[in-house]
């Protein structure tokens, strides 16, 4: 077949799809979006590739897809599994029928998110199969192999990705399509109740497939061990352990080694022990290069004997945070650096952070909140993760809190309870549905004065602009009925042009000593630009 | 052979769209590519960069090591200075002319483009001046895909194939425009 150039994501994209997937579910979120959105562009005949509410969602309407014979492909960004981590969790006691790949894309140097944890250690505490690939064909060639190997163990299967790879485009050569596994028509429920009793067997079981899963990695090709031939095996300063795209770096440098050194290559989880031991019998040192958190590194030192000594980013060889770079695992394999060209000394270089779009409606709510915030200086602001937290950056500066989806709504809540008078909650529409609901109905048992503002642009734009599971329309009557007196339900319009009208309802709101819901609608620029492009296009 | 290139701009310039270009070029003459971006939050209007490593053998790392590109290709003046220590002692330095001034801090234009002008194999093109000159102010970015054409190990024609096929939906006028870009460019380079 013919070589394609994929990004990671589409190529992880393209492997479900010819792995015969039926169904794929997920959330928005950089760095992962882009691997529904392929689907999503080019199989509109199928298979369904849909933005759920959020994650947890997501990974359920997956499982159910799972038991009744069909392969499902669940996506998200790392912290999209903390959302999805009960149902993942779990999944791991059943036995999973249909083939079940959950492809989670970690973000280390935090290009898009709040945190950088390590998806791998989540694999390891489901006690589940992880794939690593280290370029695009791998992660074709791996998501394929996860699908298999999800039926094959009965097992939920991880594909971990991270910022570098999903975003990076380079040739895929495809194999042939599998088809789609049938409906089944009888459904056998068994391991599919997770009642005390049952999941205790259902435990035993899945501890008992340890042994399995643990022989399969140690004999996989991607766990590959190179030792290479040479006449004084005591002379070799080190051993070196690599993981997904740590390889490519190490890769990058190997011409200026001089000479070769015995290298372990880790593409699945849990870890080859025999291979490790294997590698390490005939060094002093093992350098490990991983992208992410130390996870290796720390099970490392559990197998191998004290007087090995172990590097990696927990003794500084390379750093505790952020992203791997060519240049660092250079240093780390105690190359010379080498260096490009300077700036003048005077010349010092502005940064340019990201920001609102000129004219972005959020900045307008922004600005009329600003100014009634002047007249309630104890007011707290709590906000959310999307566009709008770039509000919290000078010149506007107002969101004093970003936690995690939906938790402008509780924390707004818990402030509120806590005394003070003041407390407004900024989300987003999107952000809402996926986790803003359900506080706003703690706020409304309990009767909290708090105003949630919803900045309603009917897009998930921060992730490149997704359209919102539900539509604008829906907002009011949701809330409604969610029990919000009706008079303190407000949609206002989110332009300047009213920003005399729109600051007094913000102010009559912000006082109230109630629940209440001010909804500033007006459409994303960048979908209002894509639209009247794909309308010229059509025309 | 192998040829490294740090493409830079503010986000929503293009920066994208360029490296696509001249990535689907490479890929026609038969060369290993590989080709990071950025995507999601720098997206709005914050410095992006993407890396494109063109070679005729295996390509490991996606990212560019310090002092290996061949070329900086930016959209912006002020964006072409951030990654100068990826650039190599005999790298060119290829910028657009015309800033986008949305930061407030943004230093005196002349003098970033001194600080351009001071490295030995620098350009500087009037990508936007060109583009409206020639009657397509939205086809800068295939300006600078001319210009830097001069330096690139690709054929023009092949540049110009893609450009035909990247644009032959829109129409043959859209086509003649950025075609016209591409070459207007070239000249100036």
């Amino acid at each position: 077949m013919e070589r394609m150039a994929l990004l990671g994501d589409e190529a992880v994209a393209l492997g479900a799809v010819h792995s015969g997937v039926s169904v794929a579910y997920g959330y928005p979120g950089t760095p992962s979006t882009e691997i529904l959105e392929y689907i999503q562009q080019f199989y509109q005949q199928g298979p369904l590739a849909v933005w759920c509410t959020n994650e947890k969602t997501a990974y359920e309407e997956a499982l159910g897809a799972s038991y009744v014979g069909k392969r499902a492909l669940v996506t998200m960004k790392h912290v999209g599994l903390n959302v999805a981590a009960d149902p993942f969790i779990n999944s791991a006691l059943l036995n999973i029928r249909g083939g079940l790949v959950v492809v989670v894309a970690d973000d280390p140097g935090m290009h898009s998110s709040q945190n950088e944890q390590d998806s791998r250690f989540y694999a390891d505490f489901a006690k589940i199969l992880c794939l690593e690939p280290s370029n695009q064909q791998e992660a074709y060639d791996m998501t394929r192999e996860a699908f298999d190997l999800s039926e094959r163990f009965q097992i939920p299967v991880m594909v971990r990705i991270t910022t570098r790879l999903a975003h990076s485009r380079s040739g895929v050569v495809p194999s042939p399509a599998r088809q789609e596994n049938p409906l089944l028509s009888q459904v056998d429920p068994s391991g599919w109740a997770l009642l005390p009793a049952f999941a205790r067997k259902q435990y035993a079981q899945l501890l008992l497939k340890q042994k399995d899963i643990r022989v399969f990695t140690e004999e996989s090709p991607h766990n590959q061990l190179y030792v290479p031939n040479r006449g004084n095996p005591s002379s070799v300063p080190m051993g070196v352990i690599t993981a997904g795209i740590g390889k490519n770096y190490y890769m990058e440098n190997i011409d200026s080694l001089g000479e070769e050194l015995p290298h372990l290559h880790i593409g699945v989880y849990p870890l080859p022990v025999e291979k490790i031991r294997t590698l390490a019998a005939s060094v002093p040192r093992v350098l490990v290069i991983e992208e992410g958190m130390p996870f290796i590194e720390t099970i490392l030192r559990g197998i191998l004997p004290h007087g090995i000594q172990i590097s990696g980013k927990l003794d500084q060889s390379l750093p505790l945070s952020g992203e791997l770079e060519p240049d660092l695992v250079r240093k780390a394999l105690g190359l010379p650096s080498r260096e490009g060209v300077h700036l003048p000394s005077l010349f010092s270089l502005p940064a340019r952070p990201p920001q609102l779009c000129q004219g972005c409606p959020h900045g307008d709510t922004y600005a009329s909140i600003k100014n009634i915030l002047k007249e309630l200086p104890d007011a707290v602001v709590t906000s959310d993760i999307g566009c709008y937290a770039l509000g919290a950056v000078p010149p506007l500066a107002i969101p004093e809190t970003i936690v995690c989806m939906g938790a402008s709504v509780s924390m707004a809540v818990g402030a509120s309870e806590a005394g003070k008078k003041h407390t407004v909650a900024v989300i987003g529409d999107s952000t809402f549905l996926h986790s803003g609901i359900t506080p706003l109905i703690d706020a409304i048992a309990r009767n909290v004065p708090i105003t949630v503002v919803i900045l309603d642009n009917g897009t998930v734009a921060m992730t490149g602009g997704q359209e919102t599971v539900l539509s604008t329309a829906n907002l009011p009557a949701l809330i409604r009925g969610l029990g919000v007196d009706p008079e303190h339900v407000i949609t206002i319009e989110a332009h300047r042009k009213y920003e005399r009208e729109n600051m007094e309802i913000l102010r009559r709101e912000f006082q109230y000593p109630g629940v209440s819901v001010v909804i500033a609608v007006r459409e994303c620029l960048e979908t209002a630009r894509k639209k009247k492009s794909n309308k010229e296009r059509a025309e | 052979m192998k040829y490294d290139i740090l493409l830079c701009g503010v986000g929503g310039q293009g920066v994208l769209s360029i490296a696509a270009v001249i990535a689907q070029g490479a890929v026609m003459e038969g060369l290993q590519v590989k080709q990071s971006e950025v995507h999601g939050m720098a997206q709005r209007g914050g410095a992006v960069q993407a890396h494109l490593r063109i070679s005729s053998s295996t390509i490991h790392s996606d990212l560019i090591p310090k002092g290996a590109a061949s070329m900086i290709l930016s959209m912006e003046p002020l964006e072409s200075l951030r990654y100068l220590p990826y650039l190599s002692k005999d790298g060119v330095l290829l910028s657009a002319k015309e800033p986008v001034l949305n930061i407030p801090n943004y230093p005196d234009l002349e003098s970033v483009l001194t600080v351009i002008q001071q490295y030995p194999h620098h350009r500087i093109i009037p990508a936007l001046e060109i583009a409206r000159k020639i009657g397509s102010p939205r086809s800068s970015n295939m300006v600078l895909v001319g210009a830097a054409s001069k330096f690139l190990p690709l054929s023009p024609e092949t540049l110009k194939k893609v450009i035909e096929g990247l644009f032959h939906q829109k129409g043959d006028g859209v086509v003649h425009s950025n075609l016209s870009a591409f070459e207007a460019g070239r000249r100036d380079a």
